[in-house]
């Protein structure tokens, strides 16, 4: 269960941003702003070779004691970053890449909607669904 | 007063015009002055209605109770269809059309007019006040819509109000709008709706003309003239709140709103028991509109039309693209990007209810879920899912008639999502076939019975269904998966794929069209069952009737006329069989092979006694494929068929030679020997030659002609052959669904083997 999820654009700017409402959403805002740096930095050791669905997830971008940070990217340079609580131990790596495939396939179904033009912040009911569904349950 | 039975929509109407009529909200009596409203908006003459209130009980109670107000309410539908008024007549008529009730004159009707407007034909009740819209009509359309709107009018009072088609929407509607008004003081909502067919109407000069005048014919006069106006001109941005008749979604939304908490439960009832119309659903006009825009863009009709088309298409009728874009979420139910015919239509309904200020619903309502298109053409479900009478608001999407289409539909993004290992990104957009590649992934990897084609079939034999089977058998798995596995519940597919799996693994040469062969006729597998008949003048005339018309004359078995060899016979007989009713010289030759029909007429015998003829018809089915090339073998496994008919297979071993009946005793004795042949085989043709076998039995069965009155051991034999055929084939399939389990376990520790061993080179 994630904390906060959010959806870079290419050129870095968030489409979508999604964090638990009870923390200071600011926090993660820019915890994701500055793990970008991370996610560059990983793509750009990744070197033009194969981009497979594998490479696609860049894994643990960079652990806080509160808070771990994972990323993945697509491969027209979409950035999906998702921060997770570090007390969550149970999350282990392969639901974290289960879960960025799902998100991975919520935005390509925006991207099918002709209506949607890449680089609008997404408003898609069906992908905060999909995204509600992953983020932690804070009562 | 007698009993009353009504049916389910009578049942709804009768209770909403209860709750309408139930002012005082005491659920229990209608308040008599609304009553006698409503009896005179039935526009039967006063002393009919005096009659009616008489026999229903009510001048003797003084009040309307639930009951009396039922009774009532049929009688008044009783009188308006002419039929003389009598209280035994309450039962006895059926298809009794729901009551109609005209509104002449109510203050109430005067704010309806202007809010049903557009409506003009969804509310016969409102023919009286209805010229203003027309007139609109007119003065936007010209003639054109106006004639329609008028011819409508007239045709709408003339319909039954059956809650389906949207002409006959009005009078279930009517009480809707009664109650609606009733209980809004006032309120946005009624402005709106004032307000909104002025604007709507206003800007519609500027409708482009187009194909959407052509169309206006059709539309005009029901709540489709409204959309159709809206969508002609997509000039127009007001989102006009004209009610639509068939969209109680916004009534949902006022009433909810409006209604004082007392008449919340009403609302509710109501809601309930106004499922029959269904919000959501398409009328046949407006999908006519909906196809001929369609072919505007797409001339075919099976085609595609794609995302940028459908943009500019709906971006025409102005909606803000934020709900343009929710509704292509909706409404493009495979993701793909593009829109199909029943996407399209769905996209264009929610448009329009946009357009009338319905909300959009958050999940695609029933009646909407677009058809398998691609997958089996018999499978109609689509729109007409929303006929069962969906209740209350259309974001729900309770399954009730059609539980396999939707509930398949649903399970797409699932079945998708989870199939996402199986398909990279790029297939994504052919979620359809998914399903289907499932399918035939698990075939191939279960070797043993040699599965070509994991063709889910109907578990429910169907004659249709076997007609397909039988036309199709030769043409593609997916086909037949895909148009099975959609037309069958999903728990179905796995006992259908088992099931073919047996089947299609019954004969060994099966390449192409393993298809299960197609559900025995049930005359086919009495048929095929009757050579046993008719040779043992067995078959009872009235259970051999079904079963197949045996040659009157049953020439016993032991009569080797045509001498050739069993093998030789079998194909010979089974075409015989297979092609007609079989004649005595088609029982004859089998008196040589007697040990195989013996088997089919055991079989057979079995299974006329038998309800699932099924197996005996996908079985004469294989057996007519097989026939050519594996009439060894499957003479053979037929034999051994018969061996496990004969009784369960322990017996089978145990009875080697002892003949069970006087009519099996020729039989058996082949069967053991058989039964030593199979034995030596491998399992897995074992199990395709007695299906094969099976098959060939039951093929040959059909074939047989019906003998009349048939001994009741033959019968006995029969039965006992089927069972055997039943306990062999659940074996089967036991053994198969244990083999895909190993397989797909194997295959999900693959996976994770595979994920393991990913290199973690990212981190």
């Amino acid at each position: 269960m994630a904390v906060c999820i959010a959806v870079i654009a290419k050129e870095n700017y968030p489409l979508y941003i999604r964090s638990v409402p009870t923390e200071n959403e600011l926090k993660f805002h820019y915890t994701v702003h500055t793990s970008l740096d991370v996610v560059d930095e990983k793509i750009s050791a990744m070197g033009k070779a194969l981009v497979d669905q594998r490479e696609l997830y860049l894994g643990l971008l960079y652990p806080t004691e509160d808070y771990k940070v994972y990323g993945y990217v697509t491969n027209s340079r979409v950035k999906f970053v998702m921060v997770v609580d570090s007390s969550n131990t149970a999350l282990r790596d392969n639901e974290i890449r289960s879960m960025f495939r799902k998100l991975h396939n919520s935005y390509t179904d925006i991207m099918c909607n002709p209506f949607y033009n890449p680089g609008d912040r997404i408003h898609s009911r069906a992908f905060d669904n999909m995204v509600n569904s992953m983020m932690m349950q804070v009562c | 007063m007698e009993g009353l039975t009504l049916s389910e929509a009578e049942q709804r109407y009768y209770c909403d015009l209860f709750s309408y009529c139930d002012t005082e909200s005491t659920k229990k009596v209608a308040s008599n002055g609304r009553v006698l409203e409503l009896f005179r908006a039935a526009q039967l003459p006063n002393d009919v209605v005096m009659q009616i209130m008489e026999q229903c009980g009510a001048t003797r109670l003084g009040y309307f109770g639930r009951s009396q107000f039922y009774i009532a309410l049929k009688l008044v539908a009783v009188a308006q269809s002419g039929l003389p008024l009598r209280v035994e007549s309450l039962n006895t008529v059926k298809d009794l059309p729901l009551p109609r009730f005209v509104m002449t004159k109510n203050e109430q009707e005067s704010r309806h007019t202007a809010l049903y407007s557009s409506d003009a034909d969804n509310s016969a009740s409102y023919s009286g006040v209805i010229p203003p819209p027309p007139g609109r009509i007119q003065v936007k359309k010209g003639s054109v819509s106006h004639d329609a709107v008028q011819q409508r009018t007239s045709t709408d009072q003339q319909e039954s109000t059956s809650p389906v088609v949207s002409p006959q929407q009005s009078p279930p509607t009517s009480p809707h709008t009664w109650r609606k008004h009733n209980r809004h003081p006032s309120g946005g909502n009624n402005e709106r709706p004032l307000a909104g067919p002025g604007p709507f109407w206003a800007p519609f000069s500027e409708a482009q003309p187009g194909s959407s005048t052509s169309s206006d014919p059709i539309w005009s006069g029901h709540s489709p003239p409204p959309h159709q106006e809206n969508w002609v001109s997509f000039a127009d941005t007001p989102p006009t709140s004209a009610l639509l008749a068939m969209h109680p979604a916004s009534v949902q939304d006022q009433t909810t709103v409006r209604t004082v908490a007392s008449a919340t439960t009403t609302n509710e009832i109501r809601r309930q028991s106004s499922s029959y119309d269904d919000p959501w659903k398409i009328t046949d006009e407006q999908r006519q509109y909906y196809v001929n825009q369609f072919k505007t863009i797409q001339p075919d009709l099976n085609g595609f039309i794609p995302g940028s088309a459908a943009k500019e298409f709906f971006t025409k009728s102005k909606l803000p693209i934020l709900e343009l874009s929710h509704i292509w979420e909706l409404s493009d139910f495979d993701k793909d990007g593009a829109l199909t015919l029943d996407e399209f239509c769905a996209a264009f309904h929610l448009v329009v209810a946009r357009k009338n200020g319905y909300d959009l619903p958050q999940k695609l309502p029933e009646s909407l879920m677009p058809k398998l298109i691609d997958l089996e053409d018999s499978t109609e479900v689509g729109e007409q899912t929303g006929e069962v009478g969906y209740s209350s608001s259309p974001a729900e999407a309770p399954p009730s008639k059609s539980p396999s289409m939707p509930s398949l539909n649903q399970t797409w993004p699932e079945l998708n999502q989870s199939s996402e290992q199986w398909e990279t990104f790029s297939e994504r957009s052919s979620s359809s076939q998914t399903l289907t590649q499932f399918d035939s992934n698990i075939a191939p990897a279960d070797p043993d019975t040699a599965i070509v084609h994991p063709v889910p079939i109907r578990m429910t034999p169907s004659k249709i269904h076997m007609q397909e089977m039988e036309l199709k058998r030769t043409g593609s798995a997916d086909g037949y998966s895909s148009s099975d596995s959609y037309t069958s519940d999903p728990e179905q597919i796995g006992g259908t794929v088992t099931r073919q799996r047996s089947h299609s693994g019954t004969s060994p040469d099966n390449t192409a069209p393993p298809p299960p062969p197609p559900r025995p006729h049930p005359s086919h597998s009495r048929s095929s069952s009757l050579d046993m008949n008719r040779s043992f003048s067995v078959t009872p005339g009235q259970q051999q009737a079904g079963v197949v018309a045996y040659p009157p004359a049953v020439p016993p078995r032991p009569q080797p006329s045509q001498g050739a060899g069993p093998h030789v016979h079998r194909p010979v007989d089974a075409e015989g069989l297979i092609a007609h009713t079989s004649t005595s010289p088609q029982q004859i030759p089998e008196q040589p092979n007697f040990a195989d029909f013996s088997q089919f007429e055991a079989f057979a015998v079995s299974g006329v006694n038998k309800e699932e003829d099924d197996e005996i018809e996908t079985h004469s089915e294989v057996l007519q494929v097989e026939k050519p090339p594996d009439s060894a073998s499957s003479l053979r496994v037929a034999k051994a068929d018969g061996r496990v008919e004969d009784k369960a297979p322990a017996n089978v071993p145990t009875s080697a030679g002892k003949g069970t009946t006087p009519l099996a005793p020729p039989p058996k004795p082949i069967r053991r020997r058989l039964k030593s042949e199979d034995e030596l085989r491998p399992e897995a043709e074992e199990h395709t030659q007695k299906t094969g076998v099976i098959a060939a039995v039951l093929a040959s069965q059909p074939s047989i002609p019906r003998s009349v009155g048939k001994d009741k051991k033959a019968i006995q034999a029969s039965i006992r052959r089927n069972k055997e055929t039943n306990t062999v084939l659940a074996r089967l399939n036991s053994e198969l669904q244990q083999q895909l389990k190993d397989v797909l376990e194997e295959r999900i520790s693959l996976e994770v083997q595979l994920e393991q061993l990913r290199p973690f080179s990212h981190l």
